[in-house]
């Protein structure tokens, strides 16, 4: 009656935004994040203030700009995790296009702030690092492109796919920056991997990894002598990597409380790449394993509800975030603690960096995009007896 | 696997036949593969996703385990231990030939900065500078500000640490450090060296040396398998000691520049005492010239890095040839009408001798034609034989790093003028240590002696040179220069001594001839006359004696009162009593060369 009356009620299809959003999206994955980004906080509280009095600034200078980058990766991430896939692939791909074309004019109007390596833009208020916003871009576009791929009659996305790569390479290794080349090789065969690489391939690249890495420890006195370091017990206690340690012993399991660590004082890099050597020496081995704990459960969450995913290319997309997310924060703690030789990277959304937490951010913002629950066609399965 | 055609042809016919489009069984065809391929993929990545989500399991799981190993292990404290091996107290002393310590190893602190610790950089920077006045305030505030590491001092003592200490400044650090110490200063500078530091870190550093013994035997003197026994060197401390005193009065008395002098037992080859002036103090070496004639320098060792032409001093050996293979007798007259000419050269004696003299004679009164006419006697090849004996054609090998370097000087084209040059000392150049060893090995009884300036235990014969009756021979023309020839102020009583002259113009640089007024003066010296037991050679540089009316040059001026007072003076010392001779108030003969 109503409806003869005054016409019909403009009716939506389908949920509203927010409810559908807080239904789909990985919660635990997103307090992990939201819970990470507090412990930077609390860790830049520690680790900052050396490097302010060293640059002439309040002590919590650090303290309120990884407030408002953080702030400012939070709302990108919650956005961005709203949206929906196919949205999330064209703005991807445009931004991949944006921080590619960003990342190859570095060498005439970047600047390298003195450290050797000419790796930002210098922009007033602060920098940005187009090779951080490059890595969520490189890996949607390629995982766009194998999952194509797949198709038949589909373009040679794989092939071309790796030559993107290796470009990005090229000009990483240009700034020179292995850390983040290295990334995104790693990146890439992840996806390969997950989109069916041959076993035969997998196991002749392990071989040949074997045989070179044997040839190198043998014939190269430079290369043998950094694996004899790395692997001896003993570390020389005045370079980054013993004070590291160091402080780690230092906090045994408890910390030896806030604010008491020295570390701190020692460390160039301590609001950076050794985060968690601060976070160990004043908090203990308790907020280390909380650490691991938050980028474990993300990155595993991730992977197993991205296994039951249908679409080729969310699969793919999801599976290299996560691993390259995953693999970052790795790194980052396994030279702390001596499992692998030291390089420089940060440890995501803990670490103190604009563009880094950004990226962090918009790179889970996308993950938990591509994470949401979706009808996956299961009912169809049953219906049409492929289920299993 | 088995493909299905994507137009099976039965079920195209008879789809024409019932007038239906047959391209729609192929679409359908088509997306029943298409979605056959994707359940393939799915599964396969399923799989693969879960291979990956195994793998960060695991690496999540070792790094926190690890981070467990590590949190429990205890902290390594103090963290300045645990780096390598201490290398502290590792190099041998080096004594004397009586036990006495010539170097020695000695406990000490290094200072430097870590000014990222620093509370009050400036007030450092000024509180270092009063106590150390070498430092300078405003450079090293610089350095505060610029640097993460810089040492101040490599050596400090103990006043200064406690100075440094009171400053309160957390910033600045001590070192262990193990300094190398020469208690007796500049004694026997040459022969020790001198050591610094190689490697070195925050807890240690390496002790390296750099001259003389300490780097010729750095090897032996590191080596901890030596159980730190001491090196003991030939030297002997009370001796060096006189040595150098009489050696720098005289030299100061005889305007020289520069004096060396060695005392080498004549039987052993050992040498007692080896000094050369100017000197300088292994405990602070000053370093070496850049540019100059690196000779200049006192680091320049001139008893066995200076290669001169010794002039007369070699007649000796040229007349001992002779007598020892029975070309002359001692009073064999010789030819002295001089000049002697050869080709366009002539040579001339000092003064007017006479016609001829006998061959004890030629030396006494040290005639250079009479020595020359010997030498053409005896054959270009036969004397180079014998010097080659001698060992004056190739570098000594006392063990000094800087003896191999120095090699004798000889003529490139040795025919019969350079014989009769080199047979009274020039066209030759060797150092002074070179002509000890020689009057040794020639004098001794006639055994070959090696230098060394290790303590040998008994000495070893070595091949023989001359017989011992030209060798005794020999030592009696040469006791005849010192009683009734040019070395009369050479005898010093009770000891017989027996030496020869040589006054040798200095050649100019970049062959230029030579100098008329500067000279090398010689005086080669064994003692006593009949038991040798030493030799000595003093050598001046350019020394000029002023007493008389005019400025005297030659060694029996200049370089024998020089030695005559060494012997005075290290005789009793080396254990030799005085004998009063017989014969000792033989006619005085003043000078000639």
């Amino acid at each position: 009656m109503t409806e003869m009356v005054h016409g019909s009620i403009p009716a939506r299809d389908g949920e509203p935004v927010l409810p559908r959003w807080w239904r789909t999206v990985d919660r635990w994955s997103l307090s992990c994040a939201l819970l990470l980004f507090s412990i930077g906080l609390l860790l830049g509280l520690a680790a900052s203030p050396p490097l302010a009095a060293r640059n002439g600034f309040e002590p919590f200078h650090y303290v309120e700009r990884q407030a408002l980058f953080g702030s400012m990766a939070l709302v990108a991430m919650i956005i961005t995790s709203m949206m929906p896939p196919q949205l999330v692939r064209r703005l991807a791909v445009v931004g991949f296009a944006a921080a590619f074309l960003a990342l190859a004019f570095l060498p005439f109007f970047g600047t390298d702030f003195g450290k050797g390596a000419t790796r930002w833009y210098s922009l007033g208020f602060g920098s940005a690092q187009p090779s951080e916003f490059l890595k969520p871009g490189f890996i949607v576009v390629t995982a766009w492109l194998i999952a194509a791929s797949q198709d038949l009659g589909g373009p040679p996305g794989k092939r071309a796919s790796l030559a993107l790569a290796v470009i990005i390479c090229g000009l990483l290794a240009m700034q020179p920056d292995f850390g983040q080349a290295a990334l995104v090789l790693f990146a890439w065969g992840v996806m390969y991997f997950v989109a069916g690489a041959p076993f035969l391939l997998l196991t002749a690249i392990a071989m040949l990894v074997l045989v070179v890495g044997a040839f190198a420890y043998n014939n190269s006195d430079h290369f043998a002598r950094r694996i004899d370091g790395f692997l001896s017990a003993e570390v020389d206690p005045t370079t980054q990597l013993g004070y590291a340690a160091g402080a780690i012993r230092e906090g045994g399991f408890l910390g030896v409380g806030v604010g008491e660590g020295q570390v701190k004082w020692s460390l160039p890099d301590a609001h950076t790449d050794f985060i968690i050597a601060v976070a160990a020496e004043e908090y203990g081995l308790i907020l280390v394993l909380l650490i691991i704990g938050l980028f474990a459960t993300i990155v595993l969450r991730s992977l197993i509800r991205l296994m039951r995913e249908r679409d080729p290319f969310i699969r793919l997309a999801g599976a290299g975030l996560a691993c390259t997310f995953g693999i970052q924060a790795m790194i980052n703690i396994s030279v702390a603690v001596r499992l692998l030789p030291a390089k420089g990277m940060t440890l995501p959304f803990v670490s103190y960096g604009g563009s880094s937490l950004i990226a962090a951010g918009i790179m889970l913002g996308i993950l938990l995009a591509f994470t949401r629950t979706r009808p996956q066609g299961e009912i169809g399965d049953i219906l049409t007896g492929r289920g299993r | 696997m088995t493909r299905t055609p994507l137009r099976p042809l039965a079920r195209i016919l008879e789809a024409r036949a019932k007038g239906e489009n047959p391209d729609v069984i192929e679409r359908e065809n088509l997306r029943q593969r298409h979605e056959e391929t994707r359940d393939a993929e799915r599964q396969r990545a399923e799989g693969r996703l879960l291979v990956l989500a195994v793998f960060f399991l695991c690496a999540f799981v070792l790094v926190s385990g690890r981070m467990g190993v590590m949190a429990a292990s205890d902290p390594v404290e103090p963290r300045a231990q645990a780096s390598g091996a201490s290398i502290l107290g590792q190099r041998s002393d080096i004594v004397d030939r009586e036990g006495r310590i010539l170097a020695t190893n000695l406990t000490t602190h290094s200072l430097y900065a870590q000014p990222p610790l620093m509370i009050d950089p400036g007030r450092a920077a000024d509180e270092l500078a009063r106590i150390f006045p070498d430092l300078d305030a405003e450079r090293l505030r610089k350095q505060f500000e610029t640097r993460k590491f810089l040492w101040i001092k490599r050596k400090i003592s103990p006043e200064q640490q406690q100075a440094v200490h009171d400053i309160g400044e957390p910033g600045l650090l001590f070192g262990a450090r193990e300094m190398r110490l020469y208690p007796n200063g500049s004694l026997a500078a040459h022969v020790l060296g001198g050591a610094g530091f190689g490697r070195e870190d925050v807890h240690s550093a390496e002790v390296v040396g750099v001259a003389g013994i300490e780097k010729a035997f750095d090897d032996y003197l590191r080596d901890p398998g030596n159980g730190r026994a001491p090196l003991e060197l030939s030297l002997d401390l009370s001796v060096q000691a006189a040595v150098e005193r009489v050696l720098f009065g005289g030299m100061k008395l005889m305007n020289a520049k520069g004096a060396t002098a060695v005392l080498m037992d004549a039987h052993t080859g050992e040498i007692i005492s080896l000094a050369s002036l100017p000197d300088f103090d292994p405990n602070d070496r000053p370093v070496p010239l850049t540019e100059g004639d690196a000779a200049d320098s006192p680091l320049f060792n001139r008893a066995v890095q200076g290669v001169y032409e010794l002039g007369s001093t070699f007649k000796i050996f040229t007349a001992a040839q002779a007598l020892d293979e029975g070309l002359v007798a001692r009073n064999t007259m010789i030819d002295t009408k001089g000049p002697l000419r050869w080709g366009k050269h002539r040579i001339r004696d000092f003064r007017f001798y006479g016609n001829s003299m006998s061959v004890e004679d030629v030396i006494v009164k040290s005639s250079n034609i009479g020595t020359a006419r010997i030498a053409m006697e005896i054959g270009t090849d036969r004397q180079r034989a014998f010097l080659d004996s001698l060992g004056f054609l190739k570098p000594t090998p006392v063990e000094l790093v800087e003896a191999p370097g120095a090699r004798p000087l000889l003529p490139r084209n040795w025919s019969e003028i350079s014989t009769m040059t080199i047979s009274y000392g020039h066209g030759l150049s060797a150092s002074p240590l070179h002509l000890a060893a020689g009057y040794a090995s020639l004098l001794n009884g006639g055994t070959k002696v090696t230098p060394t300036l290790i303590k040998q235990t008994a000495p070893v014969p070595g091949p023989r040179i001359v017989s011992e009756r030209t060798s005794a021979m020999a030592r009696d023309m040469l006791r005849q220069v010192v009683v009734r020839g040019t070395a009369s102020f050479g005898d010093v009583t009770g000891y017989r001594v027996a030496g020869k002259t040589g006054t040798a113009d200095k050649p100019r640089p970049r062959g230029g001839g030579y100098y008329d007024d500067k000279v090398i003066a010689t005086f080669a010296a064994i003692f006593p006359a009949d038991a040798p037991r030493y030799v000595l050679v003093v050598t001046l540089d350019e020394p000029v004696e002023t007493s008389g009316e005019e400025p005297r040059r030659t060694a029996g001026w200049t370089a024998v009162p020089v030695a005559a007072e060494v012997i005075r003076r290290t005789a009793p010392l080396l254990g030799l009593a005085p004998d009063i001779e017989p014969r000792g108030e033989a006619g005085v003969t003043l000078t000639s060369n």
